[in-house]
């Protein structure tokens, strides 16, 4: 036998889930899983790995775009497979009927549970929508493809 | 077909229809276009994410 120097991947697993807590954390009124949401960007926006919040600075607007964007009905359930953890929303999410003129290249994943606490970030190819929909389908939910991962 | 556009809900014979598809390494982009006289009135987009990075950075650039 040898021991492996490693980060535990149920760690990483249950960190998706708030189980472990190294500091100060919110109180939480249950055990449900907390809600979050998805926001569009422009492509003069700054959203980024420093973006600790959602702002409505640089996020797109037009004709049926509610500020703040669309909720995500529901996440996988964070698991893992190898050393890679991981989960993503189980749903398309859709803005319909939405003139979006301005380009726009970027969607944050924000807690709006906990404060709109950013998530993530991810970047496209430019996009503008007139009096359409816009759809946007998420990754396969595995280890090498998922949203959001932890390898 | 009836297609919302800027102009109201209008009959998709009526307008000229450009489509097609845009792919990289990070994403699938199926996009739907109607013209009318020149003008675009409709515009929707299907994007379908393929992977990013643990850090989530795009995997490609982008198009």
């Amino acid at each position: 036998m040898a021991n492996t120097q490693s980060m535990c991947t149920s760690f990483k697993e249950e960190v998706l889930t708030a189980t472990h807590n190294f500091g100060a954390a919110p109180t939480r009124g249950s055990s449900a899983a907390d809600s979050f949401k998805a926001a569009l960007y422009l492509t003069t926006a700054t959203v980024n790995a420093a973006t600790t919040t959602y702002s409505g600075t640089g996020e797109v607007s037009g004709t049926n775009y509610t500020a703040g964007g669309n909720a995500i009905t529901s996440w996988n359930a964070p698991t893992s497979s190898g050393t890679t953890a991981y989960t993503t929303p189980t749903a398309t999410i859709t803005w319909s009927d939405v003139t979006l003129a301005t380009a726009f290249d970027a969607v944050l994943i924000y807690n709006s549970t906990q404060g709109n606490k950013a998530v993530s970030v991810h970047t496209f190819g430019s996009q503008s929508i007139t009096a359409g929909t816009f759809a946007l389908t998420m990754p396969a939910n595995d280890a090498s493809s998922a949203l959001l991962r932890f390898a | 077909m009836i297609v919302n556009t800027t102009k109201g809900k209008m009959d998709t014979s009526l307008l000229e229809h450009k489509s097609g598809v845009d792919e990289n390494d990070n994403e699938r982009v199926e996009w739907t276009e109607y013209w009318l006289e020149g003008e675009l009135v409709h515009r929707s987009v299907h994007m379908t994410l393929k992977k990013f990075t643990v850090t989530g950075d795009a995997v490609a650039a982008t198009f």
